[in-house]
């Protein structure tokens, strides 16, 4: 790979030993997959920001004493916890002091506490064909695909070097060429009535994904009045059922005004029908175990955005959550401010719910807790809950989640009649 | 016999094959702390990948999984090598972040397909990774 002047004196260590370790990691990678040089990208999403094990306290600590600063604007996925309301989360000491550590790291080498996996809908948004490396499955998805920004996905650990370096090898989806749909989706024999129920769009999203894989794949079929969190929980399902970094949506996102743009003027290599059989059976699979009543209901896998909140505050009319019943709820510190707003958050709490915020549905303290059963009005949740939780889980909308909490027996009305 | 492979990161070893036709995330799949298979729906559940030769066809692409990697490394509960039929630049990241951070990592090379049901568990290999001539010995 060609490296310019600064680049090399970056891989000599002139800039310090931080931007020297971040420098061999990235053009080691980019060696190893034919990158021919290294783009500069003007922010960064770093999805390391979890706890998880010990080597990446080790890492982010490291690179922060080695005097590592963010070249670029860089923003933060969730923390494991709720750094703010930990104890309301009963999170052991341990957890707390791992998360600490994690966040001082990034904060020293000059980090914004977003702390969110929802970074499209706030903060510091990238415009369309912007180049960025950005972190989180979720957030890959949708910046590439609704927005049009370019990012590959990238790991953790290289996430940081990018945003230390402020540059990543010229690879994957930074290149146009890479970025035109394989195969195409098509939705046949919906009623339109279909669509009016949110559960469509993370439906359709986990089917993508499992059918596209990490090909780019274009569906057609979905209309045009599709919303923001439809398509973000869109990306969320497709990005947790396959390595899916981009999507187009025929009709509907930048790069896919219609079929012959985002082909190129090529053929599909291959065209799938979706049916409405496929959602039923997606539906069926994303119900895990045998649970009848679950304990916990979690929204907000991505975080919840202020449009969400207010569908969700209609649904409790003011009624209470039934006791026994943990209903709570992810978002970011800003959306959490901003729901402040004509008492929608006030509502919210008196039903009983419990909002977090910085943290991860599928991170909380388990031991802490002792639930069995857990219910989501997202895909993501239900697709990784049982293997990262343990819980039995069921995916339905947010009205049934709502009306189970309410009743506390279970609630699933059908997608369509 | 000698398998001619194709280098994705350079390095000898050798070890003891632990062979999936079944993609393999690091991320949920692998306990970091144990080194052993943890996802109940894999066909390796329970085994040890620690000094094995592991044999998957290609990851399942978790952006976390190169954490994972890096703390087995750190555990010194690594595999002794990876053979795939394609790798994931997710997957590399790794072990390339281990070697320039910890000192401490291990080779990646992939096969053809053809040659890739070859590799059966508990058959003793050597992997040699170079930039020509790559082979996996057994």
């Amino acid at each position: 790979m060609h490296l310019n002047e600064t680049e090399k004196r970056m891989l000599a260590g002139k800039n310090g030993k931080a931007c020297e370790l971040a420098m061999n990691i990235l053009s080691d990678l980019g060696d190893l997959y034919g990158a021919e040089r290294m783009i500069a990208v003007s922010q960064v999403h770093i999805d390391m920001t979890l706890y998880m094990v010990d080597a990446g306290v080790e890492f982010a600590e490291r690179m922060a004493d080695w005097g590592g600063e963010f070249a670029v604007p860089t923003q933060l996925n969730p923390a494991s916890i709720d750094l703010i309301r930990h104890e309301k989360m009963r999170v052991p000491k341990d957890l707390l002091e791992n998360s600490r550590r994690l966040e001082s790291a990034f904060l020293k080498m000059g980090a914004v506490p977003t702390w969110t996996c929802a970074p499209y809908q706030q903060g510091l948004i990238p415009s369309f064909g912007e180049q960025v490396a950005w972190g989180e499955s979720n957030a890959v998805a949708f910046v590439n695909s609704v927005i049009g920004a370019r990012t590959e996905r990238y790991a953790d650990l290289t996430d940081v070097c990018a945003a230390i370096t402020g540059i990543v090898p010229e690879l994957g989806l930074h290149l146009a060429e890479n970025r035109k749909a394989e195969i195409l989706l098509v939705i046949e024999d919906f009623p339109v009535q279909a669509f009016n129920d949110s559960r469509i769009y993370s439906l359709l999203g986990f089917i993508f994904g499992e059918i596209a894989g990490d090909r780019v794949a274009a569906i057609e079929g979905i209309p045009k009045q599709v919303t923001e969190d439809n398509l973000k929980s869109f990306s969320a399902a497709a990005a947790s059922s396959g390595a899916v970094g981009l999507f187009h949506v025929i009709g509907v996102t930048p790069e896919a005004p219609d079929i012959e743009t985002c082909f190129r003027n090529g053929k599909p290599k291959d065209t799938v029908v979706i049916t409405p059989e496929m959602i039923v059976s997606a539906e069926s699979r994303l119900i895990q175990g045998t649970c009848s009543a679950p304990d916990l209901i979690t929204l907000g896998c991505p975080h919840y955005s202020v449009e969400e909140f207010k569908i969700l505050e209609e649904y409790l009319d003011s009624r209470k959550i039934k006791s026994g019943i943990e209903f709570w709820v992810f978002t970011s510190r800003k959306t959490y401010e901003a729901i402040k707003k004509n008492n929608l958050r006030g509502q919210i709490e008196r039903s009983g719910v419990k909002i977090f915020t910085d943290g991860c549905a599928l991170q909380y303290p388990k031991k802490s807790w002792d639930f069995t059963c857990a219910m989501s009005d997202s895909v993501k949740y239900a697709n990784y809950c049982f293997s990262q939780t343990g819980l039995d889980v069921i995916f339905s909308g947010t009205r049934d989640c709502v009306e189970t909490a309410i009743s506390g027996e279970l609630r699933i009305h059908p997608i369509w009649k | 016999m000698e398998i001619a492979a194709t280098c994705i990161l350079p390095g000898t070893n050798r070890g003891q094959l632990l062979s999936t036709r079944q993609p393999i995330s690091f991320w949920g799949c692998v306990d970091p702390v144990t080194g052993n298979i943890s996802d109940r729906r894999h066909e390796l559940f329970g085994e040890s990948i620690s000094e094995k030769v592991l044999v998957f066809p290609f990851g399942k692409g978790s952006s976390t999984g190169s954490l994972m990697i890096l703390e087995l490394l750190r555990l010194n509960l690594a595999p002794a090598a990876i053979i795939n039929i394609r790798t994931e630049p997710l997957l590399a990241t790794g072990p390339v972040v281990g070697k320039h951070f910890y000192g401490k990592t291990f080779p990646i090379v992939n096969v053809e397909e053809s040659d890739f049901k070859l590799l059966k568990t508990g058959i003793h290999a050597e992997i040699v990774s170079q930039k020509k001539g790559s082979y996996v010995r057994i």
